[in-house]
Order: structure tokens, then sequence, then C-alpha cells
């Protein structure tokens, strides 16, 4: 069949009623895989609300990924495997998940001291974070990795009662968010709490008007450096759990850079999302979709299209599919930040006036 | 002190600091290069002690260093080698550097470069029987482009849309190495190859003049590095670039047009990088499989803050980073090292780089700044502030 004689308004209705047909079959693997993504988006959220912007965010999620996979393995060798729990909780993926989040923190406080105390520019300050992050991982993943170390395995996911799945139209929707592991359920917790903290609570109010005005809120007895460190520190607990969820709910593994630039589309997806918590997550699902798209579309994928907009699928190489949520993250990008404005004290540091 | 010409007022009173300029010109990379050395000496440790449970033989970072040291210095062939991991350097430090001087981030060199790879190998391989001195040279350019192209994009968008290069270029360096994979695996395999690769270039390959390995690329990244600095500080476009990059309120009270000066850098940025790839292609390589591994991409940045973004200090800069890579696969064999050792000694010395002129300064010495001042302006383009005008 020629391709050219194929109708672009056909395609394309044909590719709306595909995603209509196989998103609520996808959705549990969609919002899994939106977990790295709005975890690292939340990260965001709170820095750049206190105004400080975190580029670190991808190294800060594999260093997390890389040490809640030695912390799991570590406490395997030690402890030994054990009988998981509910959810696949073992001690060793505890163990894990707490180093990954104190990991996490530690290196946010890197970021906090040079970008905060030292007013070093916080975009180059977080480009070292990847960098040192890259590097230390990748060797010492190197030197790890030589050991054949017992993984520790997964956490499992909660499995929804039958009941709920099979309600009529939001049956998908409640597998989706519920049949999931402990690390996307705590995401899914995390979004609500903090969009209600962020504008509902003291510490909202105070977070914002540090990250808008930060000299009016030294005036009204505020202390902006101590905010903005707690801030930081607390958004590293949710680049933590982010990277935790790649090497302990996901794979089970560890590989050198597998954060794989989902630091830098949480950017995107915060910036998409205005800097809210729940728009934040909102846009982190879409493109997580085209992360799942390219496994189910692809010539290779699990439910390849058929008819017209099949031909058209098989003619693009395979290894394009991949490229779908790097390329939507730039389209969306350059088509909606006119319209997106961060907070006015983003990326300033602060430099408290002189009393003498 | 913030009004739109205080960018002079600053060059004026640089100029005054002869001392202060020496210090962080000189001092403090070295400085930076030697802590990171001690720091390093934990992770050999750490190595060793994950290896055998303990520190079996306590001078193991002396040998790892020396066995560095050597397979990247004390030869002939050693030095060739540097020299020809220091060439890709160059070209992507000299693509941050020009990037950092117009207050742009081109954190994207590493798919400017895939690029550049991309389309060397494509005209390479269908000009592998001409005359080298045909077949070469466009192959060279054909690379050149491409990565401009690719530099231009991000530069293109930041001008019009206000995306940010610093998650667009990002984004690119993963599109780039899809494109790559799905050209080499489609129309520039080789038929019936067990896995997919390109054929070899043929006489579009760089001659080589020095040993065994030196490549003419080598020569044009001296070029490269002195053009670079001759368009930034001797022609009109070279101020606009730095005066847009310094301070763009500036620039566009001046009539200078940041929206069009934007896309020219990173184009030029682009081109840059994409010699990096090229350079490699045709004068080390010569063929491509699906996936191209390099630590270029990273490595030009950390060269571009080391030189403080001076085109001409570029060449030492990248020097150093070429040595440590041309000696890390020698440490790996001679002392059981891992080669990643020298990710680690960069990331390190990019953190002393910026914080120790800092820290110095808080205990009362005169340290100056280690970041470029342009990162001021690309903080304030990531927060919202217009490029356009």
């Amino acid at each position: 069949m020629d391709i050219y004689a194929i109708p672009v308004i056909g395609i394309i209705v044909q590719f709306l009623g595909y995603l209509v047909e196989h998103i609520p079959s996808s959705g549990p693997s969609i919002v899994a895989v939106a977990t790295p993504l709005g975890f690292g988006a939340l990260c965001g959220v709170v820095c750049e609300r206190s105004g400080v912007v975190n580029i670190g965010i991808e190294g800060t999620m594999l260093t997390a990924a890389f040490t809640g996979w030695v912390g799991s393995i570590a406490a395997v060798s030690i402890l030994g495997a054990g009988t998981p729990g509910p959810l696949g909780i073992t001690p060793a993926l505890l163990v894990g998940l707490v180093a990954a989040i104190l990991s996490a923190v530690a290196i946010s406080l890197l970021h906090a001291w040079l970008s905060i105390s030292l007013r070093v520019d916080q975009i180059i300050s977080g480009t070292i974070i990847n960098i040192l992050a890259f590097g230390v991982t990748g060797y010492l993943n190197n030197v790890i990795a030589a050991q054949s170390p017992t993984s520790a395995g997964t956490f499992q996911k909660i499995v929804a009662p039958q009941g709920l799945t099979d309600l009529p139209i939001i049956g998908w929707l409640i597998e989706s968010l519920v049949s999931q592991g402990p690390i996307t359920i705590s995401l899914l917790v995390s979004v609500v709490v903090l969009q209600l903290l962020l504008f509902r609570s003291r510490w909202g109010l105070r977070t914002r008007a540090v990250g808008e005005h930060p000299k009016a809120a030294e005036t009204v007895g505020i202390d902006v450096i101590r905010l903005r460190y707690r801030n930081v520190l607390i958004a590293g607990v949710f680049a933590g759990l982010g990277g935790a969820w790649l090497s302990m709910e996901v794979t089970g593994s560890f590989q050198a850079g597998m954060t794989a630039g989902r630091g830098f589309i949480a950017l995107a997806a915060m910036i998409v999302g205005r800097w809210t918590p729940l728009g934040a997550f909102g846009a982190a699902l879409f493109f997580a979709l085209f992360m799942v798209l390219g496994d189910l579309i692809g010539p290779n994928g699990i439910s390849p299209p058929v008819g017209d907009l099949g031909v058209i699928v098989k003619a693009i190489p395979s290894q394009l599919f991949s490229a779908l949520p790097y390329l939507a993250t730039i389209v969306v990008l350059a088509g909606l930040i006119g319209r997106s404005a961060p907070p006015a004290a983003d990326g300033r540091p602060y430099e408290r006036e002189a009393t003498t | 002190m913030t009004g739109p010409l205080a960018f002079l007022r600053r060059r004026r009173s640089g100029a005054a600091q002869g001392g202060t300029q020496l210090r962080t010109t000189i001092v403090l990379p070295v400085v930076a290069v030697l802590l990171s050395i001690l720091i390093g000496s934990v992770f050999v440790y750490a190595a060793a002690w994950i290896k055998d449970g303990k520190i079996v033989n306590p001078a193991q970072p002396v040998a790892a260093y020396w066995a560095l040291i050597q397979g990247s210095l004390l030869s002939f062939d050693a030095i060739v080698t540097t020299l020809v991991f220091t060439s890709p350097l160059v070209f992507g430090g000299l693509a941050v550097a020009l990037g950092f001087k117009a207050g742009l981030f081109n954190i994207g060199v590493l798919g400017q470069l895939l690029m550049g790879v991309l389309a060397s190998v494509a005209v390479g391989v269908a000009l592998a029987g001409q005359p080298v001195i045909i077949a070469a040279p466009l192959a060279f350019v054909a690379g050149t482009l491409a990565g401009a192209l690719m530099g231009w994009i991000p530069g293109y968008l930041k001008a019009a849309t206000g995306a940010h290069e610093v998650v667009t270029t990002i984004m690119l360096n993963y599109i780039a190495a899809d494109i790559l994979a799905a050209m080499v695996a489609g129309p520039l395999r080789v038929p019936r190859a067990q896995a997919p690769i390109t054929y070899d270039v043929g006489h579009a390959a760089l001659p080589i003049f020095l040993g065994k390995t030196g490549h003419v690329g080598l020569i044009v990244a001296v070029i490269a590095a002195v053009f670079v600095w001759w368009l930034l500080y001797r022609t009109t476009i070279g101020f606009e670039i730095r005066t847009a990059g310094i301070n763009p309120d500036a620039a566009r009270y001046a009539g200078m047009r940041p929206r069009r000066i934007i896309p020219l850098t990173m184009a030029m940025s682009g081109g840059l990088a994409g010699m990096a790839g090229a350079g490699e292609l045709l004068g080390v390589v010569h063929s491509t499989q699906t996936s191209y591994a390099t630590t270029v991409g990273f490595d030009a940045i950390a060269v571009a803050l080391l030189a403080r973004s001076n085109p001409l200090a570029v060449l030492p800069a990248a020097f150093l980073f070429g040595a440590m890579r041309a000696g890390a696969g020698p440490m790996q064999v001679v002392a059981k090292t891992p080669r990643e050792l020298v990710d680690v000694l960069q990331g390190v010395i990019l953190i002393v780089l910026v914080a120790l002129p800092v820290v110095a300064r808080a205990l009362g010495g005169r340290g100056a700044r280690a970041v470029p001042v342009e990162a001021q302006t690309i903080t304030a383009s990531y927060a919202g502030e217009t490029v356009s005008s």
C-alpha cells in the first residue's frame, strides 16, 4: 500500500481511537512510569517555590537509585533475604529505601550549601551535581557489580479488589491508581498532601513568600536562608523516593545512568504544571503516556495498531519510538512556556543586608 | 551598579585586579586538581575494600595514578594518544564556552556530536572511493553542519518560545542517540552484517600526521580555538555575543538583537560539537555501530568551566582531561582501578572549582568568582526573564 495515499485526518482520528482503546488497559503502567517523573517534579516544585532552581534532580535521583540498590543488597548479605511481608516489603528493601532517601537528602544538602550559602550559580551547581553523581555511581557500580551481589528483589503491587476494578467506566481508573507498589502510592499521597500544604498551610504561605519576594518575607520575620535550606532538604526526600522507584520497585537492579533524563523531564513537568503539585503530576502522567506508548504501539510493541495507522507505524524505525517522551517534552515546553510564569525570586541567591 | 552599562564598569575593575586574575586562572585550577587527586584516593581505597574486604596495598592510589600518568604522558605514543583524546574535548569545550559567553548553557554537546558522527559517516561512506583531499573535508564539513543544525534547534526554540536550553538540549541528546541508532540499523547498515554497523569511511578518513594515531583533527582543533577567540574578542558579532551574555538588557539597549544572537550562537556552538563528532569518526573509529559511546558530552562542560570559558584556556583544560581519559584505560589494566575513576575526579574538580573561591573569601582571602559571570544570565532566563525584544 502506498503510504502517501493515506489521508492525514483519518490517521489522527485512528490514533485518537487507538489511545481511547488502549489507555485504560495501560493505565497502571502509565501511573507507575510517571512515578520518578512525578517525584522529580515535586522536588522541583518545593525547591523553586522557595526560590532555588534545582537542575540536579537527575543526579539526586540517580544517587538515590544507586544507594537504594547498594543498601538493599548489603542488607541482604548481612540479614539474609527474609520473607516478604505485604507489598513485598522485606527488611533489606526498607534499609535500601532509607539509604536512598538519606543519600538524596545529603546531595540536596550539597546543592543547598553551594547555592544558598556559597551563592554559587544554581544552574552550575545543579549541573556539577549531575556530573558528580554520574561519575561516583558509575565508578562504584563497576566495582560492586563485579562481585555479582544477590538482588533484594522489588516491592510488590497492591492487588485492587476485583469488585472495584470491574466497575464500568471508572473501574480502570481505580485499578490504575490502586494496583501499584508502595512508592507509587506514596507519590499519589504526596501530591495531594503537598498541594494542600503549599496553598493552605502556614509553611506553604511562607515558602511561596520566600520564593516570590524574600526581602518582604524577611521583614515579617521569616528566616529566608533557613526556610530555603529546609525546603531543599525536604525536596531531596521526594527525589530520593523517585530514585528508589527505579532500583527497588520496577527493576531490583542498578545500571549506570539509569535515570536517562527523567530528572529533566520532571523539570519540564514542573514547568508545564505551573509549579503546582497537582499540575506537575498531571504533566508527569502525560509524559509517562509517551514513555509507555513506544512499548505499546511500536513495531515490536504489545498491541501494534492495524489498518492505515499500522502501515505508518511500521514505516517508522523502531528506535525512534524511544525518542517519543523526549520529543513530547520539547514540543510541550516550547508550546506552553510563554504562559507559565515561575516564582519571581527563582534562581536568585538571597543575601541578607548588612546590619552594621 | 545594576544599570544597563554596568558590564563596562565590571570589565574595567577586573583589569585592575591583575593578581586576582592570575590566582583564579592558574592557582585555582591547580589546587582543584590536587584536591581531586587526594579525594580520588579515597575512592581507590573504597574499590579495593569492596573487592577484597580489606586494603591489601596501602600504596594502591599511587599505583593507580602512576599508571594513569604513564599511560598518558610518559612515552611518545602515550602523548599522541592523549592528544587524540584531547581533540574532541577542545571542540566540545569550545562549544560550551562559546555558549557561556552568550549566556547560554549548551548541555547538548553530546547530541550535536552524535549528529556530527552520523552526518560524517553518511557522507564519508558515500565518498569513500574519492580522493582524500575531496572526501575528508566534505565529510568533516557535513558533520559540522549537522551539529550546527542540532544546536540551532534549541537556540531557535529559546528565542522564539522561551523554552530553556537546559531542558531542551538534554532531550535532544536522547533524541540524537535514537536517530543515530535508527540510521545505522536502517539505511547506513552494511547488508548481512551480524550486528548493525556502517561501512568504513575509506578515503574520507582524516590523514595521520603524528605517530600512529595523531590525525589532522588535532590541528583543526587548535585552529578552532584561535578562531573562537578571534571571533569573540576581535569581531562585532563577538562583541554582541559577549554583551548579550553579560547583560542582555544592555545589549538590547545598545540596539543589538538577542533574538538573533541566541540561535546564531547555539548553531556555532553546535557546529563545534559536530566537529568533535566528525573528528572522532573520521580520525579515530572510521565507522559506527548503533550506539556511539562517548564521555565528551559531560567532559566538555568540565573543560569549559575549568577554562573559565576562555577559548584559549580551553586548550590546556582539554589537555588535562584528555590525558585523564587516555590514561584511564592503562590504569584499569595495570592497577585494576576502574576507568570511571576519571569521572569521579572530574566531578570533584568541578565542586572544588566553584566552592573553593567562595570558601577562601569567607575565610578572609581575596578569592574571585569561579563560575562564568554569564551564568547569571543563564539562570535568569531559566527563571522566566524574557529573552525576546
